[in-house]
């Protein structure tokens, strides 16, 4: 698994790709952090090419999402195949990530 | 950078590719290069995309993690995975000592389930498997964990 990050203002896009699992979990998290200690506020996580998420990287993004809220601002999570949102579904996860189809209705919050 | 196969290794082949056993080093970098093995093996067996893509790949990380983690730190963790008859098996075998699967009771109605960070990985393995236990076997060392999954 890769992600990439593209930050523009006080918007961080993040592109994953492959799965987030315990192997690189804590990659993204120190990325992320380290961004939002430099101020940004909003977080989108495009899954388009996400393969998988385990126990460790739902955690990851809970944690993300917690601190993201801390500081006023908001963690979105945005095209999600069928199968990797039923894990949000499943763990009921779905109550605090809503889904969003595209990039552009993240960042628009509809 | 560390080759695809860190901490991995191909103990046993069958000549059918339906039973295959690993010896992994006690490193979670081990574990991605061998999950991709064993979705491989499930997509030639027939299982369906969300068993390969999703619950197999899940499930076996959430395994593999936990006896990484809890087993002995400086042990290696066996894994065997069979495919027999419509069912894949799977045993992962560490040092520690196990836990008691009928308290691992935790879920979505639990107290901070959308807050806390870590806790999830034996509801999803029970949501994703049809059956998990786990085996203490009296007078050998360590514990193993078994799944299982019919194919659908």
């Amino acid at each position: 698994m890769s992600h990439t990050l593209s930050q523009t203002d006080d918007r961080l896009l993040v592109e994953l790709e492959g799965q987030l699992d315990i192997g690189n979990r804590q990659a993204l998290k120190d990325a992320v952090l380290q961004a939002v200690g430099q101020g940004v506020r909003l977080v989108i996580v495009d899954c388009a090419r996400a393969t998988f998420i385990d126990s460790s990287g739902l955690g990851a993004l809970v944690s993300l999402s917690k601190r993201l809220r801390e500081v006023g601002g908001d963690l979105r999570l945005c095209a999600l195949n069928a199968d990797l949102w039923s894990l949000f579904e499943l763990t009921r996860l779905d109550a605090i990530f809503p889904q969003f189809a595209s990039r552009d209705d993240a960042m628009a919050g509809a | 950078m560390p080759t695809p196969m860190r901490g991995a290794r191909v103990e046993r082949t069958a000549s059918d590719d339906l039973v295959r056993e690993w010896t992994l080093a006690a490193d979670v970098q081990a574990i991605g290069p061998v999950v991709q093995m064993v979705q491989r093996m499930c997509e030639a067996a027939g299982f369906s995309a969300r068993q390969c893509a999703l619950q197999v790949p899940v499930a076996l990380t959430e395994a593999l993690a936990n006896a990484i983690q809890c087993g002995a730190s400086d042990a290696s963790v066996q894994l065997r995975v069979e495919i027999a008859a419509d069912t894949l098996h799977i045993a992962v075998h560490d040092s520690g000592t196990g836990f008691d699967l009928d308290r691992c009771t935790e879920g979505p109605g639990s107290a901070n389930w959308l807050d806390r960070e870590d806790g999830r990985g034996v509801f999803l393995m029970r949501a994703l498997m049809d059956h998990v236990e786990s085996v203490v076997v009296p007078q050998q060392d360590g514990h193993t964990l078994r799944l299982q999954l019919r194919r659908s």
